[in-house]
């Protein structure tokens, strides 16, 4: 029964996600506005025939620029998450298998990193790069890497003690070999929860930063930003703020759910 | 357990999206033309009530307590209250005597005789002399010892302060100039006071309490103040709130008594809550091109600008249409001097703007950045639809939004940009919105430079006679519209939040938050 429930959260999560990848994905061929086209006449229209999630302040469409920003937010978000899974595990193999005086002093560097809010440390990036979508994705990836690293590393270290690789040794098979054909499968796991909880906090950041006005500038829509321009609205206009807003939550909640599902079936 | 908990989750959210969206089509389509906005600033009704404290919200820091140091125009909107010239401007945009009680100009324009009212005190109890309005003029004009470039450029005219007696100063000038009183605005100081900038001591109607930067300016009633019955309000804070979007949480909550720059999204939400007065601002909103910056240094590419950027189209968007459009770097208030035909040299014209841009070369469009301020909403809103705009000339603009303090450092001062969108204010002089584009001026951040331009200028500020400096002003206008310097906008509409318990808020000629005739009716 429990093992059923937990197929339930993981198919329902990759349902939520893979439409949202659907609709993202038709953003890019097709959306029913130009998301940008302002229109004065059409402001402030609440949801309805022709405006599926109203209009803003511009008198642009809502759901254009929602799957405008769909999509910037999941480019950010994939990137993010693919470098700092990417180098994370790379850092993390190295200093798990190999330990020893390049683990002391990798490790310390990731704690240090570690040891700052990420939207700090973000901002201090954004200062120096200057704000935009690819600042921004380069910024973040770099502060994903010690997660991503540490759990590599505490699995790397785990794994390394174990028959399976010390007979791979013996069998005379090279550390790379041994590193990425052996124990990287047997982490999987591990590494894939990471990378959906990671996806996850990548979202929240980039809607964080675009929040903050430090992000995707305007008139560029992403989810945060939009959230951003909408808070002077809250009252006037709710739906502008809500409609982004439950875009992030079903994104965020899709991947939850998979991390889930997937996290019970292989404990 | 939990899979059904996420499941009613979810289902819960789903329900309150569809909920949201049911409520909110009912709610909006009330959405019409009402404003709310009244243009009446007193109610005679009501009798003024002496004490009370009101907190003011403002949009920037402030960027220097020194009157003569400071550059923004949001500094010298909180500092009038504080600091007073020789002569200061009233709600009418004359000039009214201030620390001198009379004054006189030489009908060649050589020579000013000003008075030193009778009694007046600074705010720490001493007497105004005649030393220390001379000092103050010197301070401004640059010719203290270790000074090297005048405070105030308009001040580099004068040659020579002479003390006639302990009441009577007389200064003289290299030339005769008239339009000189509009500047003698700038702030009478204690003599050899050194602490200018950390607790300014002033003449005016309020005397400085505490500053804490990017938090708050606090001012208290000045009781020795030279006009009897003023001021009213017996403390007044300006608070710094980061943007708009703040201002408004705090005028809902009612820690904010007063804040002039309401959208008119924002005002139609205070309907009901809050008085909303309109008036003009008294602003140049341009489009700011830096004309020593390719493409912009072509003529042709900044008047295919001109013609693709439509200010009603702007006004309707950001405004609710409410703001008076302009076409050169002058707004309405100087009604002499202004010419207002400026404003359409250039209408929205999409194919003459590519017929121009195809002859500078760039038929194909280019891209540029347009530099905003992120404290000003209205800019940013300005520059985004201006950015729409463009893009029917090919022109790709991008937005970069910069910190105030980074827009004054890099962009007025270093002039290290392409575009950016701005207001600039002025003093009671036309020449103060003028000289800047004089190709030698030290405020000339679009770095226009024109042969004929700046001979215009040199002969208007040298002329005593009104009729030919009207003349030349308007020539000056006419060559910044006609040479596209900047892109001109419009003068925007002021919209003030006021406590409905408030009465007696002026709009000035100039950019000043006059709050000395501001008190609270019974």
């Amino acid at each position: 029964m429990g093992k059923y429930k937990k197929h339930t959260a993981f198919i329902i999560g990759l349902a939520i996600s893979l439409v949202l990848l659907g609709v993202m994905l038709i953003g890019i061929f097709y959306t029913p506005y130009e998301p940008n086209k302002m229109n004065g006449s059409e402001k402030f229209m609440a949801p309805g025939i022709r405006h599926f999630m109203g209009t803003d302040n511009f008198g642009r469409d809502i759901f254009s620029r929602v799957l405008e920003g769909l999509k910037t937010t999941f480019l950010v978000a994939v990137s993010v998450t693919v470098i700092g899974s990417f180098f994370g595990m790379l850092l993390g193999a190295i200093t798990g298998y190999f330990g020893g005086l390049l683990d002391e002093v990798l490790m310390r560097v990731n704690d240090a990193l570690a040891a700052f809010p990420s939207i700090l440390l973000a901002l201090v990036f954004i200062s120096i790069l200057e704000s935009g979508t690819y600042n921004i994705i380069l910024a973040l990836g770099i502060i994903f890497i010690p997660s991503f690293a540490r759990i590599v590393r505490g699995e790397f270290i785990g794994q390394k003690e174990l028959d399976y690789v010390k007979s791979a040794r013996l069998m005379g098979a090279s550390h790379f070999r041994i590193m990425f054909v052996h124990i990287l499968p047997n982490i999987l796991p591990a590494l894939c929860s990471a990378i959906t909880v990671g996806f996850n906090n990548a979202v929240l950041a980039e809607a964080g930063m675009s929040y903050l006005g430090i992000g995707v500038q305007p008139p560029d829509a992403s989810l945060g930003r939009m959230l951003s321009e909408a808070q002077g609205y809250l009252f006037s206009a709710p739906w502008y703020a809500l409609c982004p807003g439950v875009i992030i939550i079903l994104l965020i909640l899709g991947f939850s759910l998979i991390n889930e599902g997937m996290g019970e079936q292989h404990a | 357990m939990k899979q059904t908990k996420f499941f009613k989750m979810f289902r819960l959210l789903f329900l309150v999206y569809v909920l949201a969206i049911v409520l909110c089509g009912c709610a909006g389509g009330e959405q019409g033309d009402t404003t709310g906005v009244t243009t009446t600033a007193s109610d005679p009704q009501k009798g003024p009530q002496k004490g009370g404290s009101v907190v003011v919200g403002i949009q920037q820091d402030l960027d220097s307590l020194d009157p003569h140091m400071a550059d923004a125009a949001g500094t010298s909107e909180v500092l009038f209250n504080i600091f007073e010239g020789l002569v200061k401007p009233d709600k009418d945009g004359n000039l009214v005597p201030a620390v001198a009680s009379d004054f006189k100009v030489s009908e060649d324009g050589m020579r000013y005789t000003f008075t030193l009212r009778e009694g007046i005190t600074f705010h720490n109890g001493s007497p105004v002399t005649i030393d220390d309005v001379i000092y103050s003029v010197n301070r401004c004009a640059g010719r203290l010892e270790g000074q090297e470039a005048p405070l105030v450029s308009a001040y580099s005219v004068i040659t020579e302060v002479n003390r006639i007696d302990d009441k009577t100063v007389e200064l003289v000038l290299e030339s005769g100039d008239t339009e000189l009183i509009g500047y003698l605005t700038a702030a009478i100081i204690p003599k050899d006071y050194e602490k200018q900038g950390e607790s300014p001591v002033g003449t005016g109607p309020f005397r400085f309490v505490s500053y804490s930067p990017q938090h708050a300016f606090v001012m208290e009633a000045y009781k020795d103040y030279w006009q009897q019955g003023m001021p009213y309000l017996d403390k007044v804070e300006f608070r710094i709130v980061a943007n708009t979007d703040s201002a408004m949480l705090e005028l809902k909550g009612g820690s904010i008594d007063l804040y002039p720059y309401l959208t008119s999204d924002q005002a139609r939400e205070l309907e009901g809550q809050m008085e909303v007065l309109l008036g003009p601002s008294n602003l140049v909103q341009a489009l700011f091109l830096n004309n020593a910056e390719p493409p912009f240094d072509n003529v042709k590419v900044r008047q295919a600008l001109a013609c693709l950027v439509n200010p009603q189209e702007i006004m309707d968007m950001v405004a609710d249409g409410y703001g008076t459009e302009i076409g050169s770097n002058m707004f309405p208030a100087f009604s002499k001097y202004y010419l207002e035909s400026t404003k359409d040299i250039y209408s929205p014209d999409v194919e003459r703007a590519k017929a121009l841009l195809a002859e500078a070369g760039y038929s194909d469009g280019f891209e540029m950045t347009i530099t905003v301020p992120s404290n000003y909403q209205f800019h940013v809103d300005t520059a985004q639809v201006i950015v729409e705009e463009l893009k029917q000339g090919n022109i790709q603009a991008k937005i970069n939004l910069v910190e105030w303090e980074t827009w004054i450092s890099d962009i007025y001062r270093g002039r290290q940009y392409q575009g950016t969108i701005v207001g600039l204010d002025a003093d009671l002089a036309p020449k103060d919105l003028l000289d800047r584009y004089h190709s030698e001026a030290r405020n000339n951040f679009v770095n226009f430079s024109n042969e004929e331009y700046d001979k215009v200028l040199e002969e208007a500020m040298a002329s005593i006679d009104d009729a030919e400096k009207v003349e030349k002003y308007q020539r000056l206008q006419q060559i910044l519209a006609e040479q596209a310097a900047s892109v001109y906008i419009q003068d925007p509409a002021k919209l003030v939040a006021i406590n409905p318990k408030l009465d007696g808020f002026e709009f000035y000629p100039v950019y000043v938050l006059d709050m000395a005739s501001v008190y609270f009716n019974n």
